[in-house]
């Protein structure tokens, strides 16, 4: 296999007396959608939030495409390439598709050669033209999100990724608050990104999800990652029994 | 959402598709404001003049000015309740100034300049200190600015000793300032023609009394304002982030937006608009009150909302500003020219704000309605 573009070695990270992140190695190689999985608690966010420098790992270096990123701040991460899209999405939803494109970074031109003005067409077109990269078709560009399904919506934030040439996203419950159509669409567009050869990092609860999309399945327990389980071996119940920790001892459960 | 459970499917599709609808959600407060001057006009005598209406829009511009940094802090969910008094300070910090440098033997345009300069200065201190307990210290808006309205307004009163004006004007001073707050750049007399700048010396009296004011000078700087505003909200950088702002602060703050550094000018700028209208204030009535602005403040805030800015952010424009203020001036000139108790104007106001709010909820329930379809 070839290099990976991202390793995490020896990652920790604590909170007061908690070990949220356990000495955790990850790698991800191109064009590999790979599925994070574990209960609430289990460190699947904080490890996440370490390499895209919301936290700081005490513990552990970061490095993406042979650099370290170690503890960068997040600014600087996602402007290297690595975008993360949480839940909420970070859309301005009173805004159009192409304001949301370009949220923070506006595409201006001057007005009689002299006053910077946003340049809405140039946007508007520009957004179409990354949606229909992703293959979504929006009925108005005009339309603002608000109007918009949860779908949609998750199309235009991958889009904005992609626009500015994310070189791996991370994707945190994506089809969380998605009815059963928006979430095909979604898991559809994480398979347009592998076709891309961009990966994809996806922490997700909904076993269908991870089955129907992932390339490989990292599990975590306690910090820590129990299991790592290529596509071809993997089943939902071997996966679960590793999330609630019972696969490794003959199936009574341990819970503490 | 009750629209829809009552309509049947074919009914619906009509509604949701009718143009007709469409437009009268978008600009019913045109046409509103429109039907108010037709009704005034055929009703009342003297409403349907150029003289009357030039003062109309010289009474909107206490109101318009307000509304305008308003409009931008209700963009960002926010809500400005001290400019009232922040008027009032400008108005009399720039009396005071003006007075003690012309006392004290400077030229009459010197001091007028350094007072305009003191008194818009002035205006952004309450505007800085509010945007800095908002964006920096969390302090809800509607909080902040409301302390914020105590303090200024006591320190209003303060720079005139508990008076309600600022005292000692000199007669030159305030002939001076007339010129300019009652001015007009150009003059109508009938059956004499046009004039710019000044009335001839050797008016009549009778020609006096149909002088019309075509461009007065306090309407000349309030467009100024406006159009200087609209522009930076409607097609700038800033505008697009103010929006952003409003539409989702951790959006904007994830987007590489500064926000707080936004909303601090924010409140700046919404303390600069009060601090013009409390200077053109002093021009107007040449006398620097401490409560030039009080009554005014509500009315900026209707005006805002009248216009369709949505008190919970992210949507809104200046022009909707704009002819909110001129609906409640035409009011409050109207009511008086049909003779009726000028108290029914809060009424009407009152049940024209509650039109806005749920016109606004119109549009937006059609908007959605229109993307489903």
């Amino acid at each position: 296999m070839s290099e990976p573009i991202l390793t995490a070695t020896g990652m920790s990270k604590y909170f007061g007396g908690l070990t949220a992140v356990d000495n955790v190695d990850f790698a991800i190689y191109p064009g590999e959608v790979v599925a994070l999985l574990g209960d609430n608690g289990a460190g699947k966010s904080t490890l996440i939030k370490c390499i895209s420098g919301v936290y700081r790992p005490e513990h552990g270096q970061v490095s993406f495409n042979g650099e370290d990123i170690t503890s960068h701040a997040p600014a600087d991460i996602r402007s290297r390439g690595i975008e993360t899209i949480y839940q909420d999405l970070a859309l301005a939803e009173n805004l159009d598709v192409g304001a949301n494109v370009f949220l923070g970074k506006e595409k201006t031109r001057r007005l009689f050669g002299l006053i910077p003005v946003t340049d809405d067409n140039y946007m508007r077109a520009e957004a179409s033209s990354a949606l229909d990269e992703l293959d979504i078709h929006i009925p108005s560009l005009k339309q603002r999100l608000v109007n918009l399904s949860g779908g949609q919506r998750q199309a235009v934030a991958i889009a904005r990724a992609m626009y500015w040439n994310a070189k791996l996203v991370i994707m945190d419950e994506p089809t969380a608050a998605l009815g059963v159509p928006e979430q095909r669409k979604v898991l559809a567009l994480i398979r347009s990104l592998r076709e891309q050869n961009i990966p994809v990092i996806l922490i997700s609860h909904t076993m269908h999800d991870v089955m129907a999309v992932a390339d490989r399945m990292v599990v975590m327990r306690r910090g820590r990652i129990v299991a790592n389980i290529q596509r071809a071996d993997a089943s939902e119940e071997l996966i679960v029994k590793h999330i609630v920790g019972t696969a490794d001892n003959g199936g009574n459960a341990v819970m503490i | 959402m009750g629209l829809k459970a009552k309509l049947g499917d074919a009914q619906r599709q009509n509604l949701v598709n009718s143009r007709y609808i469409d437009f009268l959600t978008k600009s019913w407060s045109y046409l509103f404001l429109l039907a108010l001057v037709v009704y005034f006009s055929v009703t009342g005598t003297g409403f349907f003049s150029v003289r009357n209406f030039s003062s109309i829009l010289t009474t909107s511009t206490l109101i318009m000015l307000m509304s305008i940094g308003q409009t931008y802090v209700v963009i960002t969910a926010g809500i400005d309740l001290s400019i009232g008094w922040t008027v009032g300070l400008s108005s009399v910090t720039t009396a005071r100034v003006m007075r003690d440098l012309a006392d004290s033997g400077n030229d009459v345009a010197y001091a007028m300049l350094a007072g305009v300069f003191a008194g818009l200065l002035v205006a952004l201190i309450p505007g800085l200190i509010n945007g800095l307990l908002v964006a920096r210290v969390k302090v809800p808006p509607f909080i902040a600015t409301l302390g914020m309205f105590g303090i200024v307004r006591g320190a209003a009163f303060l720079l005139t000793d508990g008076q309600q004006v600022v005292r000692g004007l000199s007669s030159e001073l305030r002939e001076s300032l007339r010129m300019i707050g009652n001015g007009s750049l150009l003059y109508y007399i009938p059956d004499d023609g046009f004039h710019w700048f000044a009335l001839p010396p050797d008016l009549e009296p009778q020609q006096l009394r149909v002088v019309s004011q075509l461009l007065p000078y306090p309407v000349i700087i309030t467009a100024l304002v406006v159009i200087v505003f609209a522009f930076i909200l409607a097609r700038t950088k800033f505008g697009r982030h103010t929006y952003v702002i409003g539409g989702s602060e951790e959006a904007a703050r994830r987007s590489g937006i500064n926000v707080d550094r936004h909303l601090i000018i924010i409140y700046v700028i919404c303390g600069f608009t009060a601090g013009i209208a409390g200077v053109l204030h002093l021009f107007r009535f040449t006398a620097g009150a401490p409560q030039a602005g009080e009554a005014a403040l509500l009315s900026s805030v209707a005006a805002v909302v009248i216009g369709g800015t949505n008190l919970f952010g992210g949507e809104g424009d200046i022009m909707g500003a704009v002819i909110g203020s001129l609906i409640i001036a035409v009011l409050q000139t109207g009511l008086v020219i049909l003779n009726i108790d000028s108290i029914w104007q809060f009424i009407v106001v009152g049940i024209v704000i509650i039109i806005a709010v749920l016109v606004n909820q119109l549009q937006n329930a059609l908007e959605r309605m229109q993307a489903n379809v």
